[in-house]
């Protein structure tokens, strides 16, 4: 299997030097992995497996990569913005988001429940602060970031752009407009991160409709390609990232192809696309949450 | 009944054109976006006078939608430029995403709409448009009448903040609104009043009426004629107190009957006022290959079809 290839790499990257925030990074993982299992068991609903797999690359996005001012405006002029363009890992966002202290931990209670801010797919549209944009129905996600990249640079503001998408979106071709488009007109302030777990809800995306050979396709595009090979460890994730911002402001955007589990840190949700979209029972969510003991508390 | 004289044919996507390098002149957050058709929705004084804020995108108009919601945040007012048809059943998912449901200020900018594109033919005439932009929530749709109006309504979606549709057309038509008139959004304007009948009309369709009028009043005929260039917000009041002096109406619009102008107006008078109707659009049909004058002739769009439903409909009064 694709997914059990890539995750026998582990251990390739050398710890870094300076990271006093590590441990509390992985603390950090690990709640956020605690949140993302209660909340779809809450409402026996909610796409736990790709939430987990990424899981790892949202908690250093938020706490250790992107630039960020206090508070939140839709503007974001003058810091690093994020789109989720696989809006169904809205748990995994939602989590980061509150741990970050974009709103408060406890909302995550109303995940999938009427008249919450925290509908089953991101929305601006219930005004939760961190979300810049509606995603849900897949491949439109990189085409708003560009907007966004280039409105910066309009506005003479150096900060970046980031983007998540799965891989299986990449079979949507509005996808391959936008990537055609970002090195075309040198959006060079853009990373673009794709969750390479080589799963999609029907199956493998080898079996779905195979992806070929991703990075080959990105370069003969035009863009620059960075490889994080363990996507779900969080030092190799940092590392990766910051190579990928070193490359940014060179004429090309900058893609990252994060090899990565699907239902990363549960032994029973890993390579399968089962987990996909399904929440555990209450004995499955027990089982769960013994493997990923309470760090910073629960909400 | 009141005359209006016009002041020389003129296409309303000239007055887009017009309106637009006039935005890129006074505001400096408009910015321009266009799929490979810069000549089709006269885009180039913008682009001449404005080339950092004008975005040529390629043939590739659902990575412009979305790349149009993008440039919002960040303060610009962006308006995409292609045709009708490619602006909405082509990229409705993305608008109705990453725009509506995004509550983005997008002007979303149409040319080339219904059957007076003309011979390119059904492939790229719509006749859904409207009925599809008005049932997103939160969308203006505005069909302004010609190259003034269109000039006008341009200048003024600028000013209003969230997603706009403005539909406009190919051929030249008669211009004959005001050049200073200015466009208020939502609000219908009492072309000619009458007393008999009511028409309601909009687009290329407006001034079809007023001719049709003309020819009703040596008939013995006062039709009163509105112009409803914005379908959403609905001017619901304006029509309700028209159609309780003359008592029916006619709604008359370069779309499908189902959908458009005649079905917000048939859907407000049901719960205010029911009234007798008779619809002037297509009859849920595609169109075809002919010159504009041709084609809305045979598709029942002129100002014979619509004297043809005022005297339907006066019968059933």
């Amino acid at each position: 299997m694709f997914s059990q290839k890539i995750a026998i790499t582990f251990g390739k990257f050398k710890k870094l030097d300076k990271m006093p925030k590590l441990q509390e990074l992985q603390d950090l993982t690990v709640q956020v992995r605690r949140d993302i299992l209660r909340m779809v068991h809450k409402v026996n609903s909610g796409h736990p497996g790709g939430s987990l797999g990424c899981t790892e690359f949202m908690v250093a996005l938020y706490n250790e990569l992107m630039e960020l001012k206090e508070g939140f405006d839709m503007d974001g002029k003058d810091e690093d913005l994020f789109f989720l363009s696989n809006g169904h890992i809205s748990p995994v966002f939602y989590s980061v988001l509150a741990r970050k202290g974009y709103f408060p931990i406890e909302e995550l209670n109303t995940f999938r429940l009427i008249d919450s801010r925290l509908q089953g797919h991101p929305t601006t549209h219930e005004g939760l602060p961190g979300v810049r944009i509606a995603s849900g129905s897949l491949g439109q996600g990189m085409s708003v970031a560009l907007g966004a990249a280039q409105a910066k640079k309009l506005n003479k503001d150096s900060k970046l752009v980031y983007t998540l998408h799965g891989d299986g979106e990449l079979q949507e071709g509005q996808n391959w407009e936008a990537i055609m488009y970002a090195a075309g007109n040198k959006v060079d302030n853009l990373i673009s991160t794709i969750d390479y777990n080589g799963q999609q809800i029907d199956g493998a995306t080898e079996d779905v409709l195979p992806l070929g050979n991703l990075k080959e396709k990105f370069e003969a595009f035009g863009w620059d390609v960075v490889d994080i090979e363990e996507g779900n460890n969080i030092e190799a994730v940092i590392k990766g990232m910051k190579e990928a911002k070193s490359r940014t402001g060179k004429g090309k955007p900058v893609c990252v192809l994060l090899h990565t589990v699907m239902g990363n840190g549960v032994d029973f949700m890993m390579y399968t696309h089962a987990w996909h979209g399904k929440a555990p029972n209450d004995e499955q969510l027990e089982n769960a949450l013994s493997q990923n003991p309470e760090t910073i508390g629960d909400y | 009944m009141k005359k209006y004289i016009d002041q020389g044919k003129n296409d309303t996507r000239s007055g887009f054109g017009a309106g637009l390098a006039e935005l890129g002149r006074s505001n400096p957050n408009v910015v321009a976006l266009c799929a490979d058709l810069v000549g089709s929705l006269k885009m180039e004084k913008f682009i001449e006078e404005n080339p950092e804020r004008f975005f040529q995108i390629g043939i590739a108009e659902a990575n412009m939608m979305g790349i149009a919601a993008g440039l919002t945040i960040g303060g610009k007012i962006p308006f995409t430029g292609t045709f009708a048809n490619f602006s909405t059943g082509r990229v409705y998912d993305q608008i109705r995403q990453s725009i509506a449901y995004s509550n983005k200020n997008v002007k979303i900018c149409a040319s080339h709409a219904g059957v007076t594109l003309g011979e390119d033919g059904a492939t790229h005439q719509i006749l859904e448009d409207i009925g599809m932009m008005k049932m997103l929530p939160g969308m203006t749709v505005i069909n302004p009448c010609d190259y003034n109006q269109t000039k006008a309504a341009t200048i003024a979606i600028a000013e209003h903040e969230g997603p706009v549709y403005l539909r406009f057309g190919r051929p030249k038509v008669a211009n004959f609104t005001p050049v200073d008139q200015k466009f208020e959004i939502g609000k219908a304007l009492m072309l000619s009043e009458g007393t008999d009948v009511t028409i309601v009309a909009t687009g290329h369709l407006v001034w079809e009426a007023l001719i049709a009028a003309e020819s009703l009043e040596k008939q013995g005929i006062s039709a009163e004629v509105i112009n409803i260039h914005t379908i959403k917000p609905f001017d619901g009041e304006a029509i309700l107190k028209s159609v309780k002096k003359t008592g029916c109406i006619v709604s008359a619009e370069e779309h499908n009957y189902m959908g458009g102008l005649g079905e917000t107006v048939a859907g407000y008078l049901s719960t205010t006022l029911p009234t007798p109707q008779e619809f002037v659009g297509t009859k849920d049909t595609f169109g075809e290959s002919g010159t504009p004058e041709q084609l809305m002739a045979k598709y029942g769009l002129d100002n014979q079809a619509i004297e043809k439903a005022v005297l339907k409909v006066l019968k059933r009064k």
